[in-house]
């Protein structure tokens, strides 16, 4: 950080302090816990919300966007948990395992937790706070306001631990879903731990009404063994006016397979940073993102991949599709650190804009300080091929259809990606259904 | 009898400069006309014409397709009343598998139509029935729509969507090139097949081999934007002989 003087706090940033003085002391976790969390408010209140001359936030000027700051979420009561219990429909008749966060509460009763399977736990956030666990604090992404924020505010989650060598086959949902017209704040933190050689598929889908500026500021940090198997999906279909942040951070142990996957189509303003560091040696990685915007949206994927050791490959590949005045944003760092040799890292970020007003930031950038890499990266960012769209209709097929179809084609090699084919399927029919929006 | 195409004083600029310089073309049904001519005389032109493909401004005459006003429909409509063009360069599109594509626009037509949806695996039969005729292999349908295609290729799958499709008018421009000479009969076989008395074709070619097997009714000369010579079959062996040189000069 720069030594400039900050100008005047904004209201949010005034609301934010007001309130973490007003909850502090009833926030999950005893001294060693609150000592954590004031120090990380200390961190967020120098900086402040982030402004587009903080270079990570170039785009995503927080300060303009967030207007004020909202209550923290109560506690989901009856009438909130009925409301909450169709949520993560995406996934419905898929036999995944649902673990249910209410307006920021790990719900048990509403969640999944028969017949565990062997070496695997799940506990809420808010327990594994209460008996001084050290769940909290960040590794690389510790530097971010935002991320300061959640270690400040962060009241429950969900915490998986698998233990090594244990192959979980049915996948776990994370459902995140906000209930309630009253605009809330919802500050949680989950994690995962698993095991050397152990395998799992997370999924994680984020949810919530139309007609309530909500906000979200989720938290998931991921320790991956050495030799694990991790597929991690993300879907971002917020309400129409949230403000969604969300902070992702991952160690990737040494042989590990790592297959990130993030698909934004829903809020009002989305943040998705991702922090990861591959820390041990030939870890595979590939991170895929799909944001499929409209209206006026704003979404921004930041992604930071560290190559801590030799020998990792990471792919990572980003495609947007944008429509009316939306504007999405993808920043990608790629990192070699010395000693990484033998790294071989691309990214591609793609945009495909649908209208005039439609905008893309795509920046990608590497640094390298070990001299014996592979490493690339590209951008490209049109409008639909006329020439493949009048080819289609020479066929027959109406305009919206032909459109349809070469959108579908774009971001199909995204979707691709995803292991699972009742994962894939599922996420095809949530493009599906984004693009029957625009008919 | 209404003619199936009939075409009058047709007059297109694209960029401004004009194309097409008032062409008359007349097709009726169960004809097939052949239509030569030097590069750059019109003759892709006007096949985009025909089809509708954006970007050419239409500034004088009229075009009927079975009495009815061509150049009123869009690309999609003028496709589902019958008329297709097998385009002198097929396009690839990544991500878009072959038999999807041919689903998608078989259905889409037929839906326009007012007829029956085909079921997938209805679509797959008749698919791989007529892969199997145009010997194209039926592996190449799961990949993206021309994507890695030979050039031979691309053209054998003009002619499996033409013969999917059923058109009433078959525009072929320049089909034959690009073709080996097994595959060119392999393709005429196929065009031959769709003859019929309620079908019309206009085949654009530079070689007279390609109607020793698409045998025309009628041979046109198309220069500088205009038909500018009409005969029987033997026209084409003829301008095989003399080459352009006299209608070009007459054009200008
Ligand atoms: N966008 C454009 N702007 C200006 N001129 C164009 C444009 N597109 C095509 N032309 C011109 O139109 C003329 C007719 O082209 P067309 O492709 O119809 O010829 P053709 O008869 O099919 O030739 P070939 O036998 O080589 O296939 C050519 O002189 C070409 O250069
Ligand atoms: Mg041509």
């Amino acid at each position: 950080m720069n030594a400039e003087i900050r100008p005047v706090k904004t209201a949010a940033e005034i609301g934010l302090a007001d309130l973490f003085a007003a909850v502090r002391k009833d926030l999950p976790g005893g001294s060693s816990i609150e000592a954590i969390r004031s120090d990380a408010f200390d961190r967020f209140a120098a900086q402040g919300l982030p402004n587009s001359r903080v270079e990570a936030w170039k785009y995503t000027d927080l300060r303009r966007l967030v207007r004020d700051a909202k209550p923290l979420a109560s506690r989901p009561d009856a009438a909130a948990k009925t409301a909450a219990s169709g949520a993560g429909a995406v996934f419905a008749g898929l036999d995944v395992r649902r673990l249910l966060i209410v307006d920021g509460a790990f719900v048990p009763e509403l969640s999944d937790l028969a017949a565990l399977e062997a070496g695997v736990a799940i506990r809420a956030t808010v327990e594994a706070l209460g008996t001084e666990e050290m769940v909290l604090p960040f590794g690389m992404a510790g530097a971010d306001p935002v991320a300061a924020l959640n270690t400040a505010l962060a009241g429950d989650g969900v915490v998986i631990t698998v233990a090594a060598d244990v192959v979980v086959e049915r996948p776990i949902h994370l459902v995140f879903v906000t209930t309630g017209a009253a605009p809330a704040a919802m500050f949680t933190r989950s994690r995962l731990e698993l095991g050397n050689g152990a395998s799992l598929t997370l999924v994680e889908t984020h949810e919530g009404p139309d007609q309530s500026d909500y906000q979200v500021n989720a938290a998931l940090q991921m320790d991956v063994g050495d030799k694990a198997s991790l597929d991690h999906i993300k879907i971002t279909s917020e309400g129409a006016a949230a403000l969604h942040v969300t902070t992702l951070e991952a160690s990737i142990g040494a042989g590990a397979n790592y297959r990130e996957f993030g698909f934004t189509t829903g809020g009002a303003v989305v943040r998705n940073q991702l922090f990861l560091r591959l820390a041990g040696e030939g870890t595979i990685t590939s991170v895929h993102q799909a944001s499929l915007l409209s209206g006026r949206q704003h979404a921004d994927i930041t992604l930071t991949v560290d190559h801590a050791a030799a020998g990792s490959q990471s792919r990572e590949v980003f495609k947007a599709v944008v429509d009316d005045e939306a504007r999405a944003v993808f920043q990608g760092r790629i990192t070699v650190h010395p000693g990484a040799q033998q790294t071989d890292a691309r990214m591609m970020a793609r945009a495909l804009l649908l209208s005039d007003e439609a905008v893309a930031n795509c920046k990608p950038e590497l640094e390298i300080f070990a001299d014996d890499v592979q490493c690339g990266h590209g951008t490209t960012t049109g409008a639909l091929d006329d020439q493949l769209k009048f080819y289609l209709m020479a066929r027959g097929i109406p305009e919206k259809e032909a459109e349809a179809l070469l959108i579908q084609a774009f971001v199909g090699e995204v979707i691709d990606a995803v292991a699972r084919e009742d994962l894939r399927d599922a996420l095809s029919r949530t493009m599906h259904d984004w693009l029957k929006g625009r008919e | 009898m209404t003619a199936l195409l009939d075409i009058r004083g047709l007059k297109a600029e694209i960029d401004g400069r004009q194309i097409l310089n008032g062409l008359d073309l007349t097709v009726n049904k169960g004809e097939i006309h052949a239509i030569m001519g030097p590069n750059g005389a019109g003759k892709s032109t006007l096949s985009y014409v025909l089809s509708g493909k954006p970007g050419y401004e239409i500034t004088g005459g009229e075009v009927f397709f079975n009495g009815e006003d061509l150049l009123a429909m869009d690309p999609d409509e003028r496709a589902a009343k019958g008329l297709f063009l097998a385009f002198q360069y097929p396009l690839e599109i990544p991500g878009v598998a072959t038999l999807t594509f041919l689903r998608t626009a078989l259905n889409a037509q037929r839906k326009k139509r007012g007829e029956d949806e085909l079921s997938s695996p209805d679509v797959l039969k008749r698919v791989r029935e007529l892969a199997k005729q145009l010997s194209i292999d039926p592996e190449m349908l799961k990949r993206p729509l021309n994507v890695g295609f030979s050039g031979g290729e691309k053209k054998r799958n003009e002619t499996l969507q033409m013969a999917l499709l059923e058109p009433k008018l078959c525009v072929l421009d320049e089909t034959d090139s690009g073709l080996d000479i097994d595959a060119l009969r392999i393709v005429a076989d196929g065009v031959n097949r769709l003859r019929a008395t309620d079908r019309g074709m206009i085949v654009i070619t530079h070689y007279q081999r390609l109607l020793d097997y698409i045998v025309p009714d009628v041979v046109h000369v198309l220069s500088a934007g205009r038909i500018v010579k009409t005969g029987g079959k033997e026209l084409a062996l003829e301008l095989e002989a003399t080459g352009y040189a006299q209608y070009q000069s007459e054009a200008a």
